[in-house]
């Protein structure tokens, strides 16, 4: 066998088709995910066998309705598609449609097959069509659309193995167009063709429709020679539409036979229930009063083990390693920092997994269709909920989830919310305090009260969002066209691995991305608290004896109080001291500033700062963070640190600052300018100070 | 003459035209063109946005972009 034996194959389709299905059938875990370059759209790679020792490279690119794009996740698709010269330009295109949207799904099917590049066009769901009542003539189908069919159920895994052997056999494919769409407008067409001769007429006609960049050809050259006014161009693009859709209605009305009969309307029962305009929010609200309060239950196990083993793990390194610096770097630093990541996972698991759910079932598009008018009012459309509730995970992606948002002022308004709403980097910064000063009770019998601060942070934070969203929409003065045209998908079962492989990903990425800044924060934050300069820091065992002459203490006692000594002593004590008086009118002490401090490059390091520095006061015991910080009191009035009040100042101000170094990033490169981030940084910090203070200031 | 806007939960049209301008490429790629089916399927609270099947694709969009396309033959649902 001469042939090349790894292949491209690139994954195109519509939303909605189980593409991403298809994709994991193909690579399993094999998967990578990173970043097209300069752009921080998804890139989903995974590694495939094939039979007869041939393998591939899959690329699954971001789902699109038409090769017309109308963001940058669409861009991509047509770029890759253009440019011969990519790596990963594709020997053969698996296209993927829903059988029971096969004319829609066509349309990309149409133009692809225009690009003339081997296709395989997958029906998937496959197994649908006999309760749907859809029959095809499959070899009618493939003589007319001039491709192979691959006949898969993606949930089932049917069909996957005469893909991939349709796959190796991709050479004998057709690449001849299906339908001539240059007919459209003979005239242009013609001259175009030869002013280009060498060029595929289609490109051409992408290349003068769309942003592109186009080789070595000048985009300017081709426009300047064939120009044609945007309403000619969009009234041409219309006219191709039409023709294309002339030729699916033709194909389809022969190869497909639908018995309406059979076709349950299983669909629009629910959403007879899931849309109406009652029990549509109720069952909504309910969906998230359940989410948060399993969050909050299901994870508090899982994460108490975490807290607990590395208190231990600490603790065993401390005085199973031969004493010095290396012993306190790892049993101070390094494990306490570890330790300060790995906490998260479970609750970013469980939010993922159902956030991962709702998307998968369908029915976040029946919320967009239920709150569009209500978010509208302040300024978002009914799209902002996607990044709203997915800004309960994390901000980067849920700002990332509004570039499908097509009116620019929404868009805009969104992302600048949207850190309001609170996400996971929050969640053990809630917890700990939540568990300090929120007694473990509950309220008529089922409502826990933890749980239910819980969630009235979760409300508080998306109703600032909204608020916030509605003063901005008074204030900016942008003028945009709206426009909303939302896919309502059928529902489906949710598929484990498909939910699963998501929160795997994602969970990795987080805490890959997240946990290099914690580790080395955690890292310098030791070195801080381990060093100092002056003699207070120096001669902290001299000044601690002579302080206590009269009244000599225990070894013990000496050694911790040493080790507070040199803590208030030390580089970080110093740094907390100097803003001591910023933050005592809300009720933070210093240490509880240096963790504020370290916050501001991303909030999640606070229960990891507080962690170190608890460490760094007193080695040799096995309490755990909790119990460290419920025994704080402060030197002067003996008082608790974490009393009612600094808890409820605590939570209000990690409500509202911005303090995550990373959102700023994906600000400003969503909106292309630094003006953005710098607005989200000062309302939100300068608000949250003022808030933090109210409420200290009547609550003590 | 009447647009997609006029139709009542359930009933059913034949799209006749628009202005392209006025309307998004992504709905005439869902299958918005003059002489395709439309059907009005859920009016969302409040009365805004509309739930379509259009040609077979199930789409919601606002009222706003609804009054922008005529239509012709409205068929009630038990006719």
């Amino acid at each position: 066998m001469t042939a090349k034996q790894i292949l491209n194959v690139a994954l195109i389709g519509n939303p909605n088709t189980g593409k991403t299905s298809v994709f994991n059938q193909l690579t399993g875990l094999n998967q990578q995910v990173g970043n097209y370059p300069g752009i921080t759209v998804e890139k989903k790679m995974g590694f495939c066998k094939l039979p007869y020792n041939f393998k591939a490279n899959i690329l699954d690119l971001p789902g699109t309705y038409s090769l017309n794009a109308s963001s940058i996740d669409e861009n991509v698709v047509i770029e890759m598609l253009l440019n011969k010269n990519d790596h990963l330009y594709p020997d053969v295109v698996l296209l993927v449609t829903d059988v029971e949207n096969l004319k829609r799904n066509l349309l990309l099917f149409t133009q692809i097959k225009d690009l003339e590049l081997p296709t395989i066009l997958v029906i998937n769901m496959a197994d649908r069509m006999k309760s749907k009542g859809i029959s095809l003539d499959i070899a009618f189908l493939e003589d007319q659309l001039k491709t192979k069919i691959a006949l898969v159920s993606s949930r089932k895994g049917h069909g996957i193995e005469a893909l991939k052997e349709l796959i190796v056999n991709y050479k004998s494919l057709s690449t001849e167009p299906c339908l001539n769409a240059s007919s459209i407008d003979p005239v242009y067409f013609d001259s175009l063709r030869k002013t280009f001769p060498n060029q595929l007429l289609y490109k051409l006609w992408l290349v003068i429709t769309q942003d592109v960049n186009f080789l070595n050809l000048e985009r300017n050259e081709i426009r300047s020679r064939h120009t044609r006014s945007h309403a000619d161009l969009k009234r041409l693009q219309q006219k191709e539409t039409i023709k294309r859709y002339q030729f699916i209605n033709d194909v389809l009305k022969q190869g497909q036979t639908i018995d309406r009969e059979k076709a349950t309307d299983f669909r629009s029962r629910l959403d007879r229930v899931l849309t109406h305009r009652f029990w549509g929010y109720v069952i909504f609200f309910m969906i998230l009063a359940v989410i948060f309060q399993s969050i909050f239950n299901w994870s508090k196990i899982p994460m108490d083990f975490i807290d607990t083993t590395f208190a231990n793990l600490s603790n065993s390194a401390a005085q199973n390693m031969p004493p010095g610096v290396l012993t306190n770097l790892i049993s101070q630093g390094i494990i306490p920092g570890i330790g300060g990541i790995l906490i998260f996972i479970p609750q970013i698991a469980f939010l993922f997994m159902f956030i991962s759910i709702l998307e998968e079932s369908g029915y976040m598009s029946r919320v967009v269709f239920l709150m569009d008018k209500i978010m509208r009012r302040f300024g978002l459309s009914g799209k902002s909920v996607v990044p709203l509730i997915s800004g309960t995970a994390c901000a980067i992606p849920a700002i990332m989830a509004t570039r499908n948002i097509e009116n620019w002022k929404e868009r805009l308004i969104t992302i600048l919310v949207t850190p309001f709403t609170t996400c996971s980097a929050r969640l053990p910064v809630y917890a700990i305090i939540i568990a300090l000063v929120i007694p473990d009770q509950y309220v008529f019998g089922i409502v826990n009260l933890q749980g239910l601060t819980l969630m009235l942070l979760y409300l508080v934070g998306f109703t600032m969002a909204v608020f916030a969203a509605y003063v901005l929409n008074k204030i900016l003065k942008i003028q945009s066209k709206t426009y909303f045209v939302v896919e309502m998908p059928n529902y489906k079962l949710p598929l484990f691995k498909n939910v699963f492989i998501n929160v795997v990903e994602k969970t990795k990425a987080f805490v890959f991305g997240a946990g290099k800044i914690i580790l080395s924060i955690s890292i310098i934050l030791w070195f801080l608290a381990s060093n100092g300069s002056g003699e207070n820091f120096n001669q902290a065992e001299k000044i601690v004896f002579e302080q206590h002459r009269e009244k000599p203490l225990s070894n013990e006692e000496f050694s911790n109080a040493v080790a507070s000594q040199k803590l208030e002593n030390s580089y970080i004590g110093q740094m907390g001291k100097t803003i001591e008086p910023l933050i005592s009118p809300l009720g933070y002490d210093w240490k509880i500033g240096i963790a504020v401090i370290s916050s501001f490059a991303a909030r999640e390091v606070f229960v990891g700062t507080l962690a170190t520095i608890y460490s760094v006061g007193d080695t040799d015991s096995e309490d755990t963070i909790k119990d460290k910080m419920k025994a704080e009191t402060n030197d002067e009035t003996g008082e608790k640190v974490f009393s009612f009040a600094t808890g409820i100042s605590l939570l209000l101000f990690y409500a509202f600052a911005m303090q995550c170094a990373s959102t700023l990033a994906i600000t400003k490169k969503e909106t292309n300018s630094w003006k953005w981030p710098a607005v989200q940084l000062v309302l939100m910090s300068g608000l949250a100070y003022i808030i933090a203070l109210t409420a200290y200031q009547l609550l003590k | 003459m009447p647009t997609i806007a006029h139709l009542r939960k359930g009933e059913k049209a034949t799209i006749d035209d628009f202005e392209v301008e006025e309307i998004p490429l992504k709905l005439l790629e869902m299958g918005c063109l003059p002489g395709n089916s439309v059907e009005l399927i859920q009016i969302a609270p409040f009365g805004d946005p509309l739930y379509l099947n259009i040609n077979g694709a199930y789409v919601s969009i606002r009222v706003e972009t609804a009054q922008k396309i005529k239509i012709d033959r409205i068929q009630n649902p038990e006719s």
